[in-house]
């Protein structure tokens, strides 16, 4: 039986792109749906009642919400070809370590650095900085976190990569600068299909974010 | 024989470290507990096994910390398999981490807002709190435990929480019997097995604890 697999998305968001690029990995043809966040499709209030919001992955009519969670479950599923987690429960455990590190504040702290001015935005710049570093030292010489292969934590974190142009025009600084590394990563992981299929264009994300900003009244 | 070495570096209210406690005991597996002074002075052992967040809990096994209380649950049902807290089914597992995160992103610190806030602000925290619950007993349907018939995953990462609920309902003033009887049933429920039962505080403790915090916090 062929499997059915949905994917209820909005083109310039982190969370989406993760579950892009597990699909892609793991090589599974899926229905791409794009949502209007400002109205939002019955099925997508159907599927995930509890938050509406998106992504949202469907599989044979089942729902699966948050996007760490569904790349786990991509992981579980299709378990054959190109494991995210390694098989070691520690390595295992540090690997959710960081993938929960980047989910609890790159996001917030990124909007701040783009809806804000001034003093807050300088402390949301930093403490930005100071994420990276941190993640850039967990890197270390490695090609990717996960040591040979792309994983669990490269998945978690490389959509970020397509808010880098924003974080940097908006907040004024160089993160090939700060943290060469990691853009060492970037670079590396984006030169997989699965990476660069799932990411949108750099400028055409800092023009939607221009445009959000206005649409929310931020100045 | 196994020369597993377990310590859990803890602090004797925090949900969070309760529910590596209880992982550990449905799994039987012996550990050391080191309690960690929060407000004195944290242990070199806690500052060099949790650099990021320096906080309690680190489960340490045969030396190696890992940290996040949600994490080690995970890890002590990978390491030790029986008996299960996650289903098999790789859907279940998605629906079990789903509600583990929802409880994680949103019940302690609504349960905070209840004994944290005064006159208005203490009435739309109680409501939020409320709600938050209801939905809970929504997932929780007409099942003994999240999972089913078997306590397990999410059972573990949320009643651990409960152990402040006392404290949230008397400064909260309100009953969650009331509101939300299943909820309610299904915490009763929880508190027979001895694994919960041993470990969770005694409540009264819990209440001279949060009593201090709201003085700490200007609320008292």
């Amino acid at each position: 039986m062929a499997d059915e697999v949905i994917l209820l998305n909005f083109w310039p968001s982190v969370f989406g792109m993760r579950i892009r690029i597990a699909l892609a990995e793991k090589g599974i043809e899926y229905e791409y749906r794009e949502e209007d966040l400002w109205n939002k499709s019955p099925l997508l209030l159907k599927m995930n009642p509890v938050h509406k919001k998106i992504p949202v992955l469907i599989h044979n009519g089942k729902p699966i919400c948050e996007s760490l969670i569904a790349v786990q479950y991509i992981d579980e599923v299709w378990k054959d070809k190109s494991p995210f987690f390694p098989s070691d429960p520690y390595e295992r455990a540090q690997a959710r370590f960081w993938a929960d590190y980047v989910d609890k504040k790159m996001y917030s702290i990124g909007r701040t650095v783009w809806t804000t001015k001034g003093e807050e935005q300088e402390a949301a710049k930093k403490e930005l900085i100071e994420m990276l570093k941190v993640l850039e030292g967990e890197l270390g010489d490695k090609a990717y976190f996960g040591g040979e292969n792309f994983g669990y934590i490269d998945i978690a974190l490389i959509p970020f990569y397509s808010r880098f142009y924003t974080l940097e025009t908006f907040g004024n600084f160089s993160i090939e600068a700060e943290c060469p590394k990691l853009m060492g990563w970037a670079k590396r992981c984006h030169k997989r299909e699965s990476v660069s299929n799932s990411l949108p264009d750099f400028h055409e994300v800092y023009d939607f974010v221009v445009q959000l900003n206005k649409r929310l009244g931020i100045s | 024989m196994s020369t597993d070495e377990v310590v859990l570096l803890d602090f004797w209210v925090s949900p969070f470290c309760l529910r590596a406690k209880i992982a550990l005991a449905e799994k039987g597996v012996a550990f050391v507990e080191q309690e960690e002074d929060l407000f004195g002075g944290k242990s070199e052992l806690l500052l060099k096994s949790n650099p990021v967040y320096q906080k309690v809990p680190v489960l340490l096994h045969n030396g190696k910390p890992m940290c996040e209380s949600t994490i080690i649950v995970h890890y002590i049902d990978e390491t030790w398999p029986s008996p299960p807290l996650l289903p098999t089914c790789p859907y279940e597992r998605a629906r079990a981490r789903f509600w583990a995160d929802f409880i994680d992103k949103k019940v302690f610190e609504a349960g905070g807002k209840t004994w944290q806030s005064k006159g208005e602000e203490k009435e739309v925290a109680k409501k939020e709190f409320l709600e938050i619950l209801k939905v809970l007993e929504g997932a929780l349907g007409e099942k003994d435990y999240f999972g089913g018939d078997s306590f397990g995953f999410v059972d573990i990462i949320a009643i651990p929480l409960t152990s402040w609920f006392d404290s949230c309902e008397k400064f909260g003033l309100f009953k969650i019997e009331e509101h939300c009887p299943k909820f309610s049933a299904w915490m009763k429920r929880c508190l027979k097995r001895e694994t919960v039962a041993k470990v969770l505080p005694n409540p009264e403790k819990v209440l001279e604890f949060v009593t201090s915090m709201r003085k700490m916090h200007g609320v008292e």
